[in-house]
């Protein structure tokens, strides 16, 4: 489809391969002499949880790829020559400032976790949220502020994939922030057992990974 | 090794065990039950697809007689059969079904790694059906733009179901998409995190290797086929022209421009060829575990059947535009195409020769379960004999859309991933049921499905090499097409008809087994793998009472020389049952 998929493939093959390749040598039908289970080979002891987030943002990321790759091809003269660039609301310089507050702010709940600082990572998660928070109202305003321009058609495939590829990525911070939320519930509720600080962990890598999908995204946006 | 993480949470398993009707066979979390639940939702949304192309048959057979089925219905049951067939039926059914069902069985762990998420996975998907056939009740019906909904046809009036039908269906598919990625998330999961000690990966059975792999296939595929109907969405609803060029309707000019069909095409086969083999791998590592077990013979070539399941599945995704060969498309990218697609004859025949070796001075049981498994490669080999006539361009463009390709892929991705549930579900039923079902039953069901089908597709070869296009309501008068065409087509439908009924004696087996089966033992195929050596049967809820099997070897101990019986369990931790090193293929 595009050289952007074939890198991902690529890439993605490689990590599998570096994974896979020790165990799938293996020789199971040989006599290993004693009875019991091989200890020599390597398994997966992550938290199911985590590799379970792992899985997701692969799935997440042939998600936004394809969608990136559909924009280029919908941009090149072989798939339509009518792509007319649109101006880009200046509050997206904003809205990627506070996304990138709002993973800071994770980082900083993620250490006062782990470095067992004794403090509660409560207030570092609010400042998280109400970022997270803002770069949704920020977004919403940039396309309030593109729809009172007023002399945009839909059937410019400009704007179709702004709304588009922004509403998607914004669903995914929502469902980060449905996590999120559930996390300081619980801390709350004062449940503090190591469950919370993995979801704390694990928002993180999410967020940290929204904020890289964002980047990559604004960066599309401003150049197309 | 560490396999511990399902053992370190057998303390939670107080807290999902079922306690109500509702929490034990509904709302349930449990994964055996909930695999029943997607097989028995796949079955029934199955059979409406196979009543839809009963009704095709007979018209093509006999255009002027049925005046209930319009040209417009034509098409919608042809899309609607294609659809469900595809996805509804063996996308869920082999991974939803059995992927459910053996995973956490076969592995050695208590259920999937998150309960409530594979729970909801079913129901999500139920959603989806319903959606689905809610389209059929919907003013103008369901869409009739052909499974492969290629725009700008599909959205624009004049094709059945342009306005709710289309909607419904990319509905339905988003919601399916969620549906799958919750459960495909709880698999992958689950054969790398919660395998029982022992359990190394290349000590997995097959199936587990089929599964596991399309389901890894399925999570990086799907998102391509999300994207293809969120924009078509667009395109439909919010007037944006991502796929829908200048075009005059009933000649007035649409408000789209510009837009590309050929970038739909490209998204839509980027899931659709990988969506070939996550229906054909699990078939792959199903089959080759029937034939091992009937065939008392130790798999031929395990490692090399891995590799070929992992190299299958890394190919796929590099072969999409073989379905595109008559879009115009660069001679260059056709033969790039060409090649990928011709290479993924190397693993696949590999297969087929290992299938064939593990046959071959095996003490062979020709059970029901053996029966359809040696149906299967069968019919995989036909198909994908003729897979090699459409994998090159200039053999593919006379071909392209005649019912030579129909006959192509019923074969291939039809007939023998059916096969191998069929025989998959005669294999497992007595550990699903804990009772036997009729023999004899099973094995007519069997012949008149094998031969059957063939009696239905090898003719579609014939008639697609005269140049017969699919997808036509009638042929009507044409000089190309003699006389025998039409009688083949009535041949043709007997056959399907025929076929058709015979399904019902499965459906009567289900309900014989049920009802009057007689109890089947823990592990009447003396097989190897652990589900069969469960404590209690059909496995209770948690699978292994207190304590999780351990496993000293692989799955395919069968006929070891020097052992007592012909067959040594996975989890039976007697010294032997491997082979020794230089003994590999004697066994």
């Amino acid at each position: 489809m595009s050289m952007w998929t074939l890198v991902i493939a690529l890439a993605s093959a490689i990590v599998v391969w570096f994974l896979l390749v020790r165990q799938l040598t293996a020789r199971p039908w040989i006599a290993s002499g004693d009875a019991g289970y091989s200890p020599d080979v390597e398994a997966f002891t992550s938290p199911a949880k985590k590799i379970a987030l792992f899985v997701l943002l692969a799935v997440i990321s042939s998600l936004f790829a394809l969608f990136f790759t559909a924009y280029m091809m919908r941009m090149s003269p072989h798939h339509g020559s009518d792509w007319h660039s649109i101006p880009k609301p200046g509050i997206l310089w904003l809205n990627t400032l506070l996304l990138a507050g709002s993973s800071v702010a994770m980082q900083w709940a993620k250490m006062l976790v782990y470095h067992r600082s004794g403090k509660s990572p409560q207030a570092a998660l609010i400042v998280a949220g109400v970022f997270a928070v803002s770069f949704l109202v920020g977004q919403l305003m940039a396309w309030q502020q593109l729809h009172n321009l007023g002399d945009l058609h839909m059937s410019n495939p400009a704007l179709g994939f702004f709304y588009l590829l922004t509403g998607v990525h914004a669903l995914h911070i929502i469902g980060g922030l449905y996590v999120w939320a559930r996390t300081i519930i619980r801390i709350w509720l004062g449940i503090t057992t190591p469950s919370i600080n993995l979801s704390i962990e694990l928002c993180t890598v999410y967020w940290h990974y929204l904020l890289l999908i964002w980047l990559v995204l604004f960066g599309l946006l401003l150049t197309t | 090794m560490a396999f511990v993480a399902i053992a370190d949470r057998d303390h939670e398993q107080e807290h999902h065990d079922p306690q109500t009707f509702v929490t034990k066979y509904i709302w349930s979390q449990d994964h055996k039950v909930i695999a029943i639940q997607y097989g028995c939702t796949a079955i029934l949304v199955g059979l409406v697809a196979l009543v839809l192309s009963g009704m095709m048959r007979l018209q093509l057979a006999f255009p002027d007689v049925f005046s209930f089925i319009t040209p417009n219905e034509y098409l919608q049951f042809i899309t609607m059969h294609g659809m469900i067939m595809v996805i509804y039926l063996l996308t869920a059914l082999f991974l939803g079904g059995f992927g459910n069902y053996l995973i956490p069985l076969m592995c050695g762990s208590r259920d999937m790694v998150f309960p409530y998420m594979n729970l909801l996975s079913f129901w999500v998907y139920l959603v989806s059906v319903i959606i689905l056939l809610t389209s059929f009740f919907v003013p103008g019906g369901p869409t009739g733009a052909g499974w492969t909904l290629y725009p700008p046809s599909t959205i624009l009036p004049g094709t059945p179901g342009s306005d709710m039908g289309i909607l419904l269906m990319l509905v339905s598919l988003g919601v399916f998409i969620v549906a799958f990625t919750m459960g495909g998330l709880n698999y992958v999961t689950t054969v790398l995190q919660a395998r029982c000690r022992g359990m190394t990966l290349m000590r997995m059975p097959l199936s587990i290797w089929g599964i596991f792999t399309a389901t890894i296939l399925g999570l990086l595929a799907f998102p391509a086929l999300l994207v293809s109907a969120i924009m078509m969405i667009f395109d439909k609803t919010l007037g944006t022209s991502f796929f829908m060029p200048a075009v005059l309707s009933m000649g007035q000019a649409l408000d789209y421009q510009g837009g590309s069909p050929i970038l739909f095409q490209h998204l839509f086969w980027f899931f659709g060829h990988p969506e070939v083999y996550i229906v054909a791998l699990p078939a792959f590592g199903i089959v080759s575990d029937l034939l091992s077990v009937h065939a008392r013979k130790n798999i031929f070539g395990y490692r090399m059947m891995v590799w070929a399941i992992v190299g299958i599945g890394a190919l796929s995704f590099v072969v999409w535009a073989h379905h595109m060969y008559v879009s115009g498309m660069n001679p260059y990218f056709g033969f790039f195409f060409a090649t990928t697609t011709l290479i993924i004859a190397i693993p696949t025949a590999i297969k087929v020769y290992n299938w064939v070796l593990t046959l071959w001075h095996g003490n062979i049981r020709l059970t029901v379960p053996m029966l359809f498994a040696i149906g299967f490669i069968f019919t995989f080999v036909h198909g994908g004999l003729t897979g090699l006539f459409l994998g090159n361009v200039i053999v593919d463009l006379p071909l392209s859309d005649t019912y030579f390709v129909v006959g192509h892929f019923h074969m291939v991705m039809g007939v023998s991933p059916i096969m191998v549930l069929f025989g998959a579900i005669y294999h497992w039923l007595p550990k699903i049921t804990g009772k036997m079902f009729n023999e004899t039953l099973g094995k007519v069901h069997f012949w008149f499905t094998f031969l059957g089908t063939y009696a239905i597709y090898l003719p579609m070869h014939y008639l697609g090499i005269l140049g017969v296009p699919r997808r036509y309501y009638a042929n009507g008068l044409s000089d190309f097409m003699p006389a025998s065409v039409e009688s083949m087509n009535v041949g043709i439908t007997v056959a399907a008809l025929i076929v058709g009924v015979v399904q019902l004696l499965f459906l009567y087996n289900l309900y014989w087994t049920l009802t009057r089966g007689k109890p089947a033992g823990g592990n009447p195929w003396e097989a190897t793998t652990l589900e069969w050596q469960t404590p209690d049967t059909p496995p209770k809820h948690g699978n292994w009472g207190h304590t999780l099997p351990v496993v000293y070897r692989w799955a395919y101990a069968y006929s070891v020389p020097g052992a007592a019986l012909d067959y040594i369990p996975q989890n039976d931790p007697q010294k032997g049952g491997d082979i020794e090193e230089g003994d590999h293929g004697k066994p």
